[in-house]
């Protein structure tokens, strides 16, 4: 009987004709009448919706695009200025045209702004290695080492014949990816060990990691940047003081890994305890079964609430403002505090938002993808 | 593996009286809470014996399976495994789960894992056996359990009684001296436990020394040397087969045996 193969017909019994799915079941006209035109009411919204989006859409592209000004000659913004107040208003891109080296890269020295934007796309750059899985082997781990050591070097100079640039005058963007990015790198490990500490046998370590994680999410980030930038230092010894950046630094650190080990903590309580138990019938020790069998499973099941923590992190760093640190939004702040450029916000605050959406929308996405194909085991 | 489910002819014993006890368990006592789950369990296992446990639901017989291998831990009482006595010690404890292996009626397999990584997984690490040995010796046993074409999926791919072969296989990966089965066909659908039993029953040819928490009372008739009923936490009456369900002492059993019966 080997011989007969799916798909074809045993002698004797005709095969029945292939069915078509009716018509209009499927297809594009089939979604639009189901979803859109499925009753009066129903037309009668998606109608005024439309009417609204169509409306509203082309004021937008009017603003932004058709009656905009890009750039206007050595700050001479009365164009702007009458463009604002006319019947037909429009966008003045040209407060981003100008200022957008300011904005980008604060107020570091401006012949030396190849070296904040080559930061920005190393980190750039290490995101996206980072995120191939290809690479996912132990060499990532020097990459990271060498591109932050890199960084470093460029951003303070001082050697190799890059000029010295205090820690004061750096800004912008690579403010922002410095403390996004070290605050996960260091935020993501300490979650991990804390939402372990919570689950351990030993009671000192369970009401450590509870205590810390109960202190740092019942404050606001505000005041633990507070505390970090204004009250710290009056604990140091005399003459000792911590780069400010540094403890805005820890500060943003503490507090993510507080937030992120509660998610972590979520998905080890929703791995069935048998697998802890296979593992130890196995005789697996507490790091192995640890690192094999139970963070694997743990963490592909949180994947989207840690992005999501991942997300609200990126954007809460814009907060170090509050202490006088000059990240992107701080740039952009400052950007139209001159009087010729004063009430050219919106367009700084637009461009701004593109940049803050650029990476948290590849975040998302990213973070879809990797949950697809993590868990595509656990389909049949 | 010729052997397959007979419930008409017992194997041949492989019990090895000459050897010290494989398992031994003196007087243990377990507490849930005020709930007292073990009472005063003494029980003996020699090297190469085959028991098989049974009792009502709730009786405790996980508990005590558990309990040697210390997923449970006990309050009173002493248990040796394989001459080590269970105690606080982690390394006597890692010692002894090397060569306890256990069957869950779950099957607890690691789903993020393929089937030849289930079975690698603790030779490798807890065993340091290099990564091809280990994969030649998990081959050997996946194809003893006769499933050695699925060793690239995932559990979840695979049926329950396929799921629970590759449980076993993955326990015989470590070479372990005991086998523990805690009631491995239970989760299964009727026409795979028999492929499940056929498993056990090579194994116990084999001479592997078992404790077998089941009521297949045809695998029990076929392989075990002794029966141990079990009913609110006490080992009430133990056995030859064939005396202990043809010729129950206690009313306890022959309530139970008549349950049984009833259900098949
Ligand atoms: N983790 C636990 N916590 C509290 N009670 C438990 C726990 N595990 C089992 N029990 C109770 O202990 C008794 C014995 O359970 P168990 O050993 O699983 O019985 P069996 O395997 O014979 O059905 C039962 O009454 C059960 O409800
Ligand atoms: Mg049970």
């Amino acid at each position: 009987m080997s011989d007969i193969s799916l798909g074809t017909s045993v002698a004797g019994i005709p095969e029945a004709a292939p069915r078509q799915p009716p018509a209009l079941t499927t297809g594009p006209v089939a979604w639009v009448r189901a979803n859109l035109f499925s009753s009066w009411l129903n037309t009668a919204l998606t109608l005024v919706l439309a009417y609204f989006i169509v409306r509203y859409a082309i004021g937008f592209v009017d603003w932004a695009f058709v009656n905009a000004i890009w750039s206007v000659p050595n700050n001479q913004t009365q164009a702007c200025r009458a463009l604002k107040a006319s019947a037909t208003p429009g966008a003045c891109w040209a407060v981003v045209t100008e200022k957008h080296r300011f904005i980008l890269f604060g107020t570091y020295p401006y012949e030396e702004h190849w070296r904040p934007a080559l930061v920005c796309v190393l980190f750039t750059a290490l995101y996206i290695v980072s995120g191939m899985r290809r690479f996912w082997r132990k060499e990532l781990a020097l990459v990271w080492i060498a591109t932050l050591v890199v960084i470093g070097i460029l951003m303070w100079g001082g050697i190799l014949g890059l000029s010295y640039v205090p820690q004061e005058r750096w800004g912008g963007l690579p403010i922002t990816l410095i403390l996004a990015t070290f605050g996960l790198a260091f935020a993501f490990p300490l979650s991990i060990l804390v939402a372990l500490g919570r689950r351990s046998s030993m009671p000192a370590v369970r009401v450590l990691c509870v205590a810390y994680v109960e202190l740092i999410r019942g404050v606001p980030l505000i005041s633990l940047l507070f505390m970090a930038s204004v009250m710290f230092p009056l604990f140091l010894p005399e003459g000792i003081n911590i780069d400010k950046l540094l403890r805005a630094q820890v500060a943003i650190t503490l507090f993510a890994g507080a937030y992120l080990a509660e998610v972590v903590r979520g998905g080890l309580q929703a791995l069935p305890k048998g697998q802890y138990e296979a593992a130890d019938a196995l005789g697996l020790s507490y790091w192995y079964k640890t690192g094999f069998i139970i963070l694997p499973q743990a963490l592909r099941l949180v994947i989207p609430p840690l992005v999501n923590t991942f997300i609200g992190f990126f954007k809460d760093t814009s907060l170090v403002l509050i202490i006088g640190i000059f990240d992107l939004l701080t740039a952009g702040k400052t950007a139209v505090v001159e009087p010729a450029w004063q009430g050219f916000g919106v367009e700084v605050y637009l461009a701004i938002s593109v940049i803050y959406f650029c990476y948290c929308f590849a975040m998302s996405r990213y973070s879809q993808n990797l949950e697809a194909e993590l868990n595509r085991h656990r389909g049949r | 593996m010729s052997a397959a489910l007979d419930t008409e002819t017992h194997l041949r014993s492989a019990v090895r009286t000459d050897a010290p006890p494989a398992i031994l368990l003196d007087k243990v006592n377990k507490w849930y809470g005020a709930m007292h789950v073990l009472r005063d369990v003494s029980l003996q296992v020699a090297t190469g014996e085959r028991v098989v446990v049974c009792g009502p639901s709730g009786s405790g017989k996980s508990t005590m399976i558990r309990c040697i291998n210390r997923l449970e831990q006990h309050q009173e009482g002493r248990i040796v495994v394989d001459g080590t006595e269970l105690s606080d010690d982690v390394r006597a404890l890692d010692a002894i789960r090397r060569e306890v292996g256990m069957v869950f009626q779950s099957f607890n397999l690691f789903p993020h894992l393929t089937i030849l990584e289930n079975c690698t997984l603790a030779p490798i690490w807890v065993r340091r056996m290099p990564k091809r040995e280990a994969e030649e010796l998990a081959m050997h046993y996946l194809t003893r359990v006769k499933i050695p074409d699925q060793a690239r999926k995932y559990p979840g791919q695979l049926s329950g009684g396929q799921q629970q072969r590759v449980a076993i296989a993955r326990a015989l990966c470590m070479k372990p001296k005991i086998m523990l089965f805690d009631e491995p066909t239970s989760a299964l659908d009727p026409e795979m436990i028999k492929e499940v039993l056929d498993t056990m029953v090579g194994l116990a040819e084999d001479g592997m020394t078992m404790i077998c928490v089941t009521h297949e009372m045809g695998f029990a008739r076929q392989v075990a040397d002794r029966v141990v009923f079990m009913d609110r936490g006490e080992v009430v009456e133990q056995g030859a087969p064939e005396s202990l369900f043809n010729d129950p002492k206690t009313e306890r059993l022959r309530t139970f045996l008549s349950q049984i019966l009833r259900g098949h």
